[in-house]
């Protein structure tokens, strides 16, 4: 087998490759006739190209060695299926994953790029310190003894709550579990995660109107909507391969309307456009619910049965007549009476939103008005309806779920007294021993006056880490300041206030970055000393589960073996306990291989504990079993259609009821009745009580396909089924273990299982509530943002008071909205995602094939906004917030914004006001492609009930450089 | 016998750069070479449309014709590939090309200094199928496995399709018999004078 001739190429007559007896033509013709079935049977999936195999490659290669390992990508929430080609242990192709149900084996820039992370190049390679300003290398057994003893020795002056453990939402579920776990026994609940400046305004809110803060139904449902509803969510850009499912479902007939300040590439493919200035969608939504009622298209039956509340809201609703909802606004009356009749006609609708919406000081009165429109129209519970709320990161749903939270212990249990002994019962240690890590020193404000310990009150989160560092100590709930920060896998350029940002880096007495780049943190500021390195390994050098937005859960196979000398996480947070003495604790029933944890048994420790919103369903040996068979599952339904997994849903999407024996086949919709809730169906939870006012939260005559219980209930206890007469279903061991219990706290699982043989939902059937008492607006309200540019309707929709102490720092609101900014910066600021680049984007722009299809930071400007400043396009300009944080970036003249607003993408970093700090990255590590971070210039402002970060709404002005 | 197409559903594509960043990992692309460029009309703007363009590995192709040293040839399969060895990267394919599809090396050579590359419909070039030497040269060649073009495989929205010509003209028709109630394909307006 020579090389061809001239002749044969001419003819392309290729005789005689590698191996095999079938030559290239009959193999076309044979892939030629598997793509003619496929084109009968319909539309898509187009799963016709061929399936690939390691046997195949062995072919038609000769190559007999390689093999082929499945994983998830790990750049956002939809779970898209990586098969990994594997020769020698190096990751040499990248198959496209047909099986799997959420991708069908697609894949956007990124995902089709995650080869790159075998190749790792500019990775951190070992760890790593800063010795008067220069990057000197070390070993790990020295990092972890010389970070441990200063950790220790802050703790001993400081108290446990003056070190910042943030977490990341690109850990595994069983990395950010341990996350968790490690910040409890260390003795603090100062830890976090990306999902605080995500969409914690989402999970607030919308936990806070129907029980779970989570997408209800799955980007694969969008096949069978009649509406969709995009707001503030550019999923063409931020979840590429969920774009597949939406186009689906609009050429089964959807109807898509995109609602952003922003003309994106998800608007280029919408039925109608809605440009709406950036903060002002309650207002506009209160404008669709304006016409829906005036004209009498919602759901009244539905309300009656399902929704508290509606009645409350009706009132403020009718404030917003639709040349109050233009002015506020900016949309004409017409394109909003347009959007309303659009939904009305088409049910079942669904709402998608994203960061666009929850961005905001009044996220939470964003995400709740979305729910109540939703609720209005009847359409949660429904397929083809829902909340469908798309995650950012790979993991941030799993994270948020079980994982490093400043306010809850896992599974949402929160941070009282019964929570942690529940832990403490799961984890099989001592409750009072737990307690002794903490603070016990003195009690604390806990935000309304009342004084707690620092184990009840949630911790500083990573949006306001900066003041856990600046702010005067005398004004925290917490001893001291922080005086130093771990962070695991999150980049620093998220996060707003860049120069203080810069300022409290300078003040820290030890900051330790665990990553597998050196991230934005290592560079920006002007430390010497004390900053280490540790080089943590991708989620392709480790295994474990990870959660998609559908709340479906799948497994990762190690690609590789972790690269250079780096560490996976869960490695890493042992070494560190093991330091600190309370490694035995720690990992009492989790077995350790060397110094690596196992991961089947962290998260058989999570099956243990999390009933709250049933991760306990799933264990490692049913997830394995569902990601081996992705095939076998409907790519709408996302049921399996037989094969051994026969009427599961893909991924076991929580709730996952009762222990893993008992089979259940996992929930694909939330709140959906239609269904047994041993089939997946479900009510809405009995989360706020039974009764409010003497009027009943509980379902009128609505309740689960076969509910031995025609009508509303609460959420089931040990009492409850003594009540019901069905205490003697449980078997004699689980009595013992059910009394006194609830179906969170039950470990033996009897009172889920016994609710659910009788069709009930453990958690109860409520009607979810459209006013939020615990709020402090229960009625969704319009603010105008902190900067606004708008300062005549400040008057009319002021921000809140300043408030003393929540989440263990003063907040500001009024104090902030007094000035008038807008005559100085008249320009709105708002940022997002671009297709190739991810988060804080370290990893993206280090990555070879994606840094040179994004080669600048730049600043999107009208050119109407342009003229006015002189500024040509791919001119340098300035671009300052009125808190004085200012970044040079290229100007990109373009319509898609529209006058007097400006926008960035936020997944720059390595320079710092001007000035490009590619000096400061330990040799070999600085990205292909730095920029400045766009938080350098975004301004204060958070959410009061969960510490949101208000940058989709700050201020600007923008002159040539 | 097949002829090898690729069609790109404009109704389809999000301009995600999967397919360049596909084409880009599974090739080794150096810097500088784009194989394939998703292009956007009217960026920002009502009507905005995205087009994935490579090689269209056209029938009579314009590049072969202008050749001076005679170096494409065109497969049974109807691919247009070229030899290296032969080009003497003097751009008149360049010209020629109405998509912009031949490539000139910026930093490190692709094979050899100064020759043109281009998108191979994943199918090699002249050197023995699969062996080391096509690939530093031309890339993989799925095609020999009996893959189609990792591009369109990995396409996010299943908007870009590679294979028969037949086939997926016949499934992009199926795309527009269904969405017949919205004309808004793209080139429509034009090709029937239709008014939105």
């Amino acid at each position: 087998m020579g090389k061809k001739n001239r002749a044969n190429r001419k003819t392309g007559v290729s005789k005689g490759r590698g191996a095999g007896n079938m030559d290239r033509r009959t193999f076309l013709r044979r892939s030629g006739l598997s793509l003619g079935g496929a084109a009968v049977a319909g539309m898509l999936p187009f799963s016709y190209m061929q399936k690939a195999s390691a046997r195949e490659k062995e072919k038609f290669t000769g190559q007999t060695d390689i093999e082929i390992r499945h994983t998830i990508c790990t750049h956002c929430s939809v779970g898209c299926g990586v098969l990994a080609e594997v020769q020698n242990g190096v990751w040499i192709g990248q198959e496209p994953d047909f099986d799997s149900p959420f991708n069908l084996g697609s894949h956007c820039a990124k995902g089709a790029s995650v080869r790159d992370h075998g190749l790792g190049d500019r990775r951190v390679k070992y760890p790593m310190k800063l010795v008067d300003g220069k990057w000197k290398r070390m070993s790990w057994d020295q990092a972890i003894s010389e970070i441990g003893d200063k950790l220790l020795k802050i703790r001993d002056t400081s108290g446990p709550d003056a070190v910042f453990w943030c977490g990341s939402s690109k850990a595994s579920n069983e990395g950010a579990y341990l996350q968790r776990k490690f910040a409890a026994f260390w003795g603090t609940n100062n830890c976090d995660h990306q999902a605080r400046i995500c969409h914690s305004t989402t999970v607030a809110g919308v936990a806070n109107t129907w029980g779970y803060g989570a997408m209800t139904n799955s980007y694969n449902d969008m096949h069978n909507s009649k509406a969709m509803l995009f707001i503030g969510s550019n999923a063409a850009e931020a979840h590429p391969v969920a774009m597949q499912h939406v186009l689906r479902g609009k050429e089964n007939g959807a109807v898509m309307i995109v609602v952003d300040p922003r003309f994106t590439r998800t608007a280029a493919h919408a039925d109608q456009y809605v440009r709406l200035r950036p903060g002002t969608d309650v207002a506009f939504i209160w404008g669709l619910l304006w016409h829906i009622f005036k004209n009498g298209w919602e759901d009244k039956e539905y309300i009656r049965q399902r929704v508290y509340g509606m009645d409350e809201v009706r009132p403020e609703i009718e404030k917003w007549s639709p040349d109050v909802v233009t002015d506020v606004t900016g949309v004409p009356e017409e394109q909003v009476f347009q959007v309303a009749k659009t939904m009305a006609d088409n049910r079942p609708g669904t709402i998608v939103w994203c960061m666009g919406g929850t961005q905001h000081h009044t996220g939470n009165n964003n995400t709740r008005a979305y729910c109540i429109f939703q609720l209005a129209l009847g359409n949660i519970g429904v397929s083809g309806g829902g909340a469908n709320i798309f995650r950012g990161h790979d993991n941030v749903q799993g994270a948020t779920d079980i994982g490093p939270n400043s306010h809850t212990l896992p599974g949402y249990y929160g941070l009282t007294e019964g929570a942690w002994k529940h832990w403490a019962r799961v984890w099989d240690v001592a409750y009072e021993w737990l307690k002794s890590r903490f603070d016990l020193s003195q009690q604390y404000d806990s935000g309304d006056g009342k004084p707690a310990y620092t184990m009840n009150i949630p911790g500083i989160p990573v949006s306001r880490w900066i003041d856990g560092v600046l702010e005067n100590k005398t004004n925290l709930s917490q001893k001291d300041n922080f005086r130093a920060v771990f962070f695991q896998g999150h980049a620093c350029n998220s996060q707003t206030r860049g120069p203080e940002m810069k300022q409290a880096l300078e003040k820290l007495e030890l900051v330790v970055i665990s990553d597998p780049y050196p991230t934005h943190m290592a560079v920006m500021s002007d430390r010497k000393n004390d900053t280490y390195l540790l080089p943590t390994s991708t989620q392709f050098e480790t295994y474990g589960s990870v959660t998609a937005s559908n709340r479906s859960i799948q497994w990762r196979e190690k690609v590789i073996e972790p690269l250079f000398e780096s560490l996976p996480d869960h490695v890493i947070l042992y070494k560190l306990a093991k330091k600190f003495g309370f490694a035995d604790q720690m990992f009492k029933h989790i077995k350790i291989n060397g110094e690596e944890p196992l991961i089947e048994d962290v998260l058989r420790e999570v099956n243990r504990g999390t009933w709250t919103i049933g991760y306990t369903g799933q264990s490692p040996e049913r997830i394995k079993l569902h990601t081996q068979h992705r095939g076998t599952f409907n790519t709408t339904t996302l049921k399996a259609e037989g094969g051994p997994l026969d009427g599961e849903y893909y991924g076991l999407p929580w709730p996952c009821w009762g222990p893993p024996e008992m089979k259940h086949p996992g929930t694909p919709l939330l709140y959906d009745p239609s269904l047994p809730v041993a089939q997946g169906g479900l009510t809405f939870r009995a989360r706020f009580g039974v009764e409010r006012d003497g009027v009943s939260l509980l379902a009128d005559n609505s309740y689960s396909r076969g509910s031995d219980i025609k009508d509303g209930y609460p959420e089931f206890s040990a009492d409850m089924l003594k009540q019901l007469g069905w205490w003697d279903d449980l078997t004699a061991d689980e009595k013992i273990e059910a009394e006194g219990k609830n179906w969170k706290t039950d470990l033996s699982g009897g009172i889920q299982r016994v609710a659910i043989e009788h069709g009930c939902a453990p958690f109860g059937n409520a009607k979810a509530r459209c006013v939020v008492w615990t709020f402090p607006d229960p009625v969704p309200l319009h603010r105008e943002p902190l900067y606004t540019p708008r300062y005549d309707l400040v008057s009319r929709y002021p921000t809140y008071a300043d408030r003393k102490s929540l989440w263990r720092l003063p907040n500001r609101y009024q104090s902030i909205q007094a000035t008038d900014y807008s005559r100085e910066f008249p320009i709105v600021f708002i940022s997002g995602r671009l297709v190739e680049y991810e988060g804080g984007g370290e990893e993206t722009r280090s990555n070879r094939w994606l840094a040179k299809l994004q080669p600048d930071m730049f600043a999107e400007i009208n050119p109407k906004d342009a003229n006015t400043a002189g500024i040509k396009d791919k001119d340098w300009v300035w671009l300052e917030g009125p808190e004085g944080g200012r970044i040079k970036v290229r100007a990109m003249v373009t319509r898609r914004v529209m006058p007097g607003v400006t926008w960035t993408p936020f997944h720059f970093g390595g320079w710092f006001q001007g000035k490009d700090l590619v000096d400061r990255y330990p040799e070999g590590t600085a990205p292909y492609v730095r920029g400045e971070a766009c938080n350098t210039a975004t301004t204060y402002g958070y959410d009061p009930v969960t510490q949101m970060q208000e940058t989709k709404a700050t201020l600007c002005r923008i002159q040539r450089a | 016998m097949a002829r090898m197409k690729f069609l790109c559903d404009v109704e389809r594509c999000i301009e995600c750069n999967g397919c360049v960043t596909a084409c880009n990992s599974e090739h080794d692309v150096p810097w500088g070479i784009n194989r394939r460029r998703v292009v956007t009309f009217n960026d920002g703007e009502a009507g905005e449309k995205s087009i994935s363009v490579a090689c269209m590995h056209c029938t009579d192709a314009p590049c072969a014709a202008v050749c001076p040293v005679d170096c494409f040839y065109t497969t049974d399969d109807g691919i247009v590939l070229h030899d290296k060895d032969l080009c003497i990267g003097c751009g008149y394919c360049f010209y020629a090309c109405p998509f912009g599809a031949p490539q000139y090396p910026q930093e490190s050579a692709f094979g050899m200094r100064g020759k043109m590359d281009k998108c191979t419909f994943c199918a090699g070039g002249p050197p023995q199928d699969n062996s080391q030497a096509e690939f530093e040269q031309y890339g993989r060649n799925r095609i020999a496995e009996g893959k189609l073009p990792l591009c369109a495989e990995m396409c996010a929205t299943k908007a870009l399709l590679a294979g028969d010509g037949e086939l997926i003209s016949g499934i992009y028709r199926e795309r527009v018999m269904k969405r017949d109630s919205r004309p808004d394909t793209w080139g429509w307006q034009k090709a029937y004078n239709f008014k939105s």
